[in-house]
């Protein structure tokens, strides 16, 4: 009973950061319409920021982890303007390779700079387990869940009350409206991929907390796995981002426990694989059909 | 047949005899090293998995991110059965024929598997589906017990030579040149273009994608299964995200849609990253900017959907004919 | 017996009804116009004829078999072409493959004879070729047959949609808004084109149109819908003083 419940904190722990960065590719597509392979790269060099700042500067975590989420916001967003914007009239397989391409360059330049050895995560976290009832709740969990939930609150209120907020919903839902109502559709599209970048470089830096590690391929099994929750919860829906990392942390944390840890990842993937036969809109989505 | 058509047909088999035995001559008599011609062999690897995936990609125009897996496929299935038949005592090339085939058709069955589900969803969404394909694959094959797992297969006859391999490229080229000049051929690029105006013209879409999917997985099969013969070994990490993604750079940067393109592309991605060894590091970082590059200005790649056979070549050189170069489009001419 | 037989037919989008108790029938032969306001239901009611919807409720028969619930290509055999209100050709592709597209039909070699160029495939190809030629040259588009099908004037371009329409050899062809965006004297051509093809290849035609001339030109009779229903029927004289049809495309 107490490993299961051990489990379920587990879950919670790594849902939670896979719930963020899923949020993260849920909003690009909402918006334009593309799978950014490259948001799983985005996060590492969140990790990476948060670990430079933490090893060469004397910066509490909250700052190390603002400051990183803004530099990632940044790089999204000059990412977004050099390779994306080009491509937004073009077919979608262009603007799908060329996030491929993205991913691919991300990846090769963390290398090139910091090498493949993976680098130790500077404790960032000083505080003591927590103590209920028999069940251990390390304090890095606790910050997870709690600034993950709090980001998502967060975010929640953003896009419901804010008028930003609104707009990313209208360009979402249908661009060319969204431009004759006065809303700045280029403006939105990178507002809309800094704040995924951001949101992404958080779960990079809780990542590389949790498992105490940055190294630059780092992010392409959780990358790929954050948006396989995505899709479960329904490519573009938020609230369904947030409940497709919860499953899929779910998912991954029972299977490696009660099961097999080389088999989780196939799992997962069998996972996709199913809910696309079955229900490609995903849990939460709704069916849209093309016009003849 | 018309006359030109027999011309065109004798001059490439003439340019590709000519090409072989230049090649040939090299190896034999030991001007290029071993180095080299184990290189040449890959390349010729290379271009059956390139031309195969832009067989589905390209032609059929839905963009696949998990043929490795079928190349992974044809790999393990043929180095069983080479093992098998090696040693009951087969002599080489009825056991290469043999295994490779078998590769090959479970390749095309796991094509079916994996094509009919896949194959009705949009673009974006069966792009996705193929690599989560791609990837229980590599993941299956990690974790089985004969198939050596993470350690790798070994013990593989290292029965790949050139002649082979040359041979079963040019087979398989000229085996989906030929099909994509033909009425089926025409009906999968009939999908590309317009899905709906097909099925308004009496296309079966849902026949044909399945086809030409089977038939993209199969020749990749057999590419897979050349391959385990040329290594004699075989490790899940060959067949990965990277691997696939290797072959659509080859693909994409061809140009989708043109056979030639592929080849060229083969041949030049397949020699570059040996040639650049030194700077491997960077090559990386160079390709993925190439890919970016290539997308934003020159998206439909080097040769976007146009061959360019010897024969064009031929009269392009020696000016043979005023008539309008788009001969080779017509159907039964090849 | 009807060519094309439909009743009661209804197709509900999920609370929006885009057409409500159509009818009709089709003769041997007949050029039939089908006309109303902008949303009206005419293109659903084409897609719901070709397959691509399926309807909630009614029949729809093509030479007495139905077709509810086939698919397309399917459809196609049993003998309905049609054309698309935003063209759809095959863009990048010659404008020979466009109509050789649709005439695979026609042709039965298998893959493998096509592979191995086997003399049956030769000999179907060759007849496709001769066939798909003169079929353009009926439209006089056999001097573009080796151009690309995008860069054909919007004119040509679709009279080639009708043309590869007809390669599929159907009794019913669909016209879908054919003289839209088009000047006058396209126009004219085309009625000719229309009027030509339907006694060429003796064929019945129920066309879409906004453009009054064309309709009123060359229909036999009209049907006129309004919010999905049939809001008038009948000759192109009384159909032009109908009051009804008058409200609906000028209001009160």
């Amino acid at each position: 009973m107490e490993f299961f419940l051990q489990q379920l904190i587990n879950t919670l722990k790594v849902g939670s950061i896979y719930a963020v960065i899923a949020i993260g590719y849920t909003m690009v597509y909402g918006i334009i319409k593309l799978i950014n392979f490259a948001h799983g790269e985005i996060m590492v060099f969140g990790s990476y920021f948060a670990f430079l700042l933490a090893t060469y500067s004397g910066l509490p975590f909250i700052a190390i982890l603002l400051i990183s989420m803004i530099l990632t916001a940044i790089l999204g967003m000059v990412i977004e303007k050099i390779a994306y914007a080009p491509l937004r009239k073009a077919p979608r397989l262009s603007a799908l390779i060329t996030a491929i391409g993205m991913s691919f360059l991300l990846q090769n330049i963390m290398l090139l700079i910091f090498k493949s050895e993976p680098k130790r995560m500077p404790e960032l976290i000083s505080m003591r387990p927590l103590e209920i009832g028999g069940l251990i709740i390390d304090p890095i969990t606790i910050i997870t869940v709690g600034l993950s939930v709090l980001f998502m609150i967060i975010l929640q209120i953003f896009i419901k009350n804010t008028k930003p907020g609104k707009a990313m919903r209208a360009v979402s839902e249908d661009k060319e409206v969204a431009v004759l109502m006065g809303i700045n559709v280029n403006r939105i599209i990178t507002l809309t991929f800094a704040i995924g970048s951001a949101l992404g470089a958080l779960g990079g830096v809780l990542y590389s907390i949790a498992f105490t590690q940055v190294y630059p391929t780092m992010g392409i099994m959780p990358g790929l796995k954050a948006f396989v929750a995505a899709v479960l919860g329904g490519i573009g829906i938020m609230p369904g981002a947030m409940l497709g990392g919860f499953l899929i942390g779910l998912v991954e944390t029972f299977t490696k426990a009660y099961l097999s840890s080389t088999w989780s990842d196939g799992i997962v993937f069998s996972l996709l694989i199913i809910i696309l036969l079955v229900k490609p809109s995903g849990l939460l989505g709704k069916h849209r059909k093309d016009k003849v | 047949m018309g006359r030109r058509t027999k011309i065109s047909y004798l001059i490439n088999f003439i340019a590709l005899l000519v090409v072989y035995a230049i090649v040939f001559t090299l190896i034999e008599t030991e001007s290029i090293s071993r180095y080299w011609s184990s290189l040449i062999i890959l390349i010729c690897i290379n271009i059956i998995m390139a031309t195969s995936l832009n067989f589905s990609t390209g032609f059929l125009g839905q963009l696949v991110l998990g043929h490795a897996g079928f190349m992974a496929i044809g790999a393990y299935t043929a180095a069983t059965i080479g093992i098998a038949l090696s040693g009951a005592g087969f002599p080489a090339l009825p056991a290469i024929i043999i295994s490779v085939f078998s590769g090959g058709v479970l390749a095309a069955f796991s094509g079916i598997i994996i094509g009919i589900p896949a194959l009705r969803l949009r673009g974006d969404y069966l792009a996705i589906m193929t690599l989560a394909f791609g990837e229980i694959v590599r993941i299956i094959i990690n974790n089985l017990e004969f198939t050596g797992g993470a350690k790798g297969f070994r013990g593989i006859p290292r029965l790949m030579n050139f002649t082979y391999v040359y041979f079963f490229m040019i087979a398989c080229v000229a085996f989906l040149m030929l099909l994509a000049r033909s009425r089926h051929g025409r009906a999968i690029i009939s999908i590309r273009e317009n899905e709906i105006a097909a099925e308004a013209v009496g296309i079966s879409s849902t026949r044909y994608k399945v086809t030409g999917f089977a038939l993209s997985a199969m020749i990749g099969g057999i590419g897979g299964g050349l391959f385990a013969f040329q290594m004699g070994f075989l490790q899940p990490t060959m067949f990965g995200f990277m691997k696939s993604v290797d072959i659509l750079v080859m693909v994409v940067l061809g140009g989708m849609g043109s056979m030639t393109g592929s080849v060229i592309a083969a041949i030049v991605f397949t020699w570059l990253p040996e040639a650049l060894r030194e700077f491997n590091e960077y090559r990386m970082v160079a390709y993925a900017v190439l890919l970016i590059v290539m997308m934003i200005v020159r998206p439909q790649g080097l040769f976007g959907t146009r061959e360019f056979g010897f024969s064009k070549l031929m009269r392009k050189i020696f000016n043979k004919t005023k008539k309008i170069d788009t001969e080779s489009l017509k159907g039964g001419d090849s | 017996m009807a060519l094309l037989e439909v009743k009661n037919l209804t197709m509900n989008f999920g609370g929006l009804i885009a057409v409500n108790d159509f009818r009709l029938e089709l003769k041997q032969h007949e050029l039939v116009g089908l006309i109303g306001p902008n949303g009206a239901g005419k293109t659903t009611i084409f897609n719901l004829f070709t397959g691509n919807h399926y309807p909630t409720k009614g029949e729809i028969r093509l030479d007495g078999k139905s077709i509810v619930g086939k698919k397309p290509y399917d459809i196609v055999a049993m003998g309905a072409g049609r054309t698309f209100q935003n063209i759809r050709l095959f863009n990048n592709l010659t404008v020979l493959d466009n109509i050789k597209i649709a005439y695979n039909r026609s042709m039965s070699y298998s893959l493998l004879n096509g592979v191995l160029r086997l003399p049956k495939y030769w000999k179907e190809e060759t007849k496709a070729n001769k066939a798909c030629l003169e079929l353009l040259a009926v439209f006089d588009l056999d001097g573009y047959a080796y151009t690309q099908a995008s860069s054909l004037p919007y004119g040509q371009q679709r009279k080639l949609e009708i043309a590869r329409a007809l390669a599929t050899k159907p009794k019913v062809l669909l016209l879908d808004e054919p003289a839209a965006g088009m000047n006058p004297n396209e126009t004219v051509e085309l009625m000719e084109t229309i009027k030509f093809v339907r006694n060429e290849f003796d064929i019945a035609i129920l066309l879409i149109e906004h453009d009054m001339n064309l309709v009123m030109g060359i229909c036999e009779r009209i049907v006129v819908i309004d919010y999905g229903k049939i809001i008038a029927e009948g000759l192109p004289n009384d159909i032009k003083k109908n009051p009804d049809v008058i409200k609906a495309y000028l209001g009160e």
